[in-house]
């Protein structure tokens, strides 16, 4: 009895949870008179690409999808890269300062971003990097969050792996190289796709750092849009719409892998 | 000399570490001490910065707009986190006893698509469903009798508008969290207290949610964290508003610093918002933490 009144409540619930996500699709594909039409249409009947006509021919929502893409693609490869070395080095060597660099990683994590946004800005302005993609970039090269999830990842490896390469005459770089990135691979699956998700979504940041509308990333963007036609939800529904395109398209490609990579990290040793 | 030894031998590790740690030096670390002295010091950009000592902190916690986003700020934390916890508790149970695996993916990925949906778009979305006079929302409790309601526009209304928007949205990351978890217990456990004959109910107190521990308290303090920081929605939705009913604490530092451009009294701010989180974070800890080994 109970787990079919759970299933129906999961599916309500699941229902629900998607029901924003249908709207978007719904209103931008109507035509401005249905928009406003009460009450509102179900269905985007008759359908109409004529919100996406008028989001492309009034703003620059190409420009700001490729700026996003410029931008989360270096961010996320830095990532990836410099946080399984870091992540290597402090599960698996030991050497003096160990502790204190982790815990100083550790304690960067919980440093809100809010407690360095103001001088950061500051910084940017001296460096003359206002509207530049190295303002979005360089100061995400790398994320302590990053360091920790590759750390607690590559922990639960066997260290006699290290041993055996070792043993067989493997260098510092090789053990990295050979032993641990390919067994990296499923935990830099699961970083990749947390720091893609991050930065592509990031918001106050470029805010603060990007106010050029041909620099602007997709959030920034969609905020600048919502300033400039808020009353206009089919044009604004079509740039949500073209906005989420490619985070859901992402996460549906690479969600099976990102479920099984997830389950592997979470499984104790 | 046997320290310096080690630290030869073992330079490969310091090599490692030197490039993630001089990028944290230059855009964490320094920033962060200069927010904490500039809390100490009157700066605007372009200036130089005065010291005034504990002015900025007295005018900030003298000030009736920082309590009130403080209130407002923790308010709304209490209100989305435990019920968003409890909600992706009884998700995960319920997907993670479905039979077929492609049925627990489909549900899985649709809790998680608005997790991987930003703050900008759902801002945009929520606004028109909220919208007084044409939204989906009024539309569909009219048939209740209810409303019509201004939702983000009413100044009752606005912050319970944003935590519904919150509670309704991501449930995505906790539920593939805590599905994993659920999936590392084994499965002997269950079935010696089917053997003592524990139901189900039984089972889900005495050993599911022991052994999940770890994992709800990371749910927690993350998920308290990321709620004390709300932004995008307030900036997108309210403006902080109306009659500043949703002015959180990081959109009050975001008016401060970069719309009025007072750094020194912004500084403070955060550095008081990042004590309360670090004060959070440990006493959250201190509860609940344990060893749970399996």
């Amino acid at each position: 009895m109970f787990p079919y009144v759970f299933r129906i409540l999961l599916t309500l619930f699941a229902v629900l949870t998607l029901m924003p996500l249908y709207w978007i699709v719904v209103t931008a594909f109507q035509t401005p008179s249905v928009v406003l039409a009460f009450p509102p249409s179900m269905v985007p009947s008759p359908a109409s690409w004529i919100n996406f006509a008028r989001l492309f021919n009034g703003s620059e929502i190409g420009t700001w999808m490729v700026n996003s893409l410029i931008v989360t693609g270096t961010v996320t490869a830095s990532n990836v890269l410099l946080g399984t070395l870091a992540g290597y080095t402090l599960a698996k060597k030991v050497f003096p300062g160990r502790q204190t660099i982790f815990w100083t990683v550790i304690s960067l994590m919980f440093v809100p971003s809010q407690l360095t946004i103001i001088p950061l800005y500051a910084l940017i302005v001296q460096l003359d990097w206002i509207n530049t993609y190295q303002a979005l970039i360089v100061p995400a090269l790398i994320m302590p969050f990053s360091i920790f999830l590759m750390k607690q990842f590559l922990q639960t490896l066997p260290t006699e792996l290290i041993e055996a390469a070792r043993m067989d005459g493997c260098g510092e770089w090789g053990v990295f190289q050979r032993v641990i990135l390919p067994l990296a691979k499923p935990g830099m699956g699961v970083l990749a796709i947390f720091t893609f998700m991050g930065v592509w979504n990031e918001f106050l940041w470029p805010l603060i750092v990007i106010n050029r509308s041909s620099m602007m990333t997709l959030q920034i963007g969609l905020n600048s849009l919502q300033n400039q036609y808020y009353t206009d939800y089919g044009l604004l529904m079509a740039g949500a719409a073209v906005s989420a395109l490619p985070m859901m398209a992402f996460f549906l490609a690479f969600q099976s892998y990102f479920v099984r990579s997830i389950t592997i990290g979470a499984v104790k040793g | 000399m046997s320290l310096t030894r080690t630290i030869f031998r073992e330079r490969w590790a310091y090599l490692f570490l030197l490039l993630p740690l001089l990028l944290f030096a230059v855009f964490n670390m320094l920033p962060m001490a200069a927010t904490i002295l500039l809390g100490f010091a009157d700066y605007f950009p372009g200036g130089q910065p005065v010291w005034t000592g504990l002015e900025n902190y007295a005018y900030a916690l003298s000030d009736d707009l920082f309590w009130k986003a403080l209130g407002i700020t923790v308010l709304y934390t209490c209100g989305v986190v435990p019920a968003s916890l409890l909600i992706s508790l009884f998700l995960a149970y319920v997907i993670f006893g479905l039979k077929y695996a492609w049925a627990q993916v489909i549900f899985k990925s649709a809790f998680y698509l608005p997790v991987v949906t930003s703050g900008a778009i759902l801002s945009l979305v929520w606004l028109w469903l909220f919208n007084p006079a044409r939204g989906l929302l009024n539309y569909v409790l009219s048939f209740a009798g209810m409303g019509p309601y201004l939702w983000t526009s009413d100044p009752q209304m606005a912050l319970p508008s944003l935590m519904f928007m919150a509670i309704m949205g991501g449930h995505g990351a906790a539920i593939v969290l805590l599905t994993a978890a659920m999936g590392g217990i084994p499965s002997t456990y269950y079935e010696a207290a089917r053997l003592d004959g524990a139901g189900p109910w039984r089972q889900y107190w005495k050993i599911t949610l022991p052994l999940l521990r770890p994992t709800v308290l990371y749910l927690l303090v993350t998920s308290t964290i990321a709620s004390f920081q709300v932004f995008t929605q307030v900036l997108m939705m309210t403006g902080g508003g109306p009659d500043y009913a949703t002015t959180t604490l990081v959109y009050l530092i975001y008016t401060d610093a970069f719309e009025y451009f007072d750094f020194g009294k912004a500084s403070a701010e955060a550095t008081l918002l990042s004590l309360s989180l670090a004060g959070i974070a440990v006493l959250q800890y201190k509860w609940l933490a344990s060893d749970v080994e399996y």
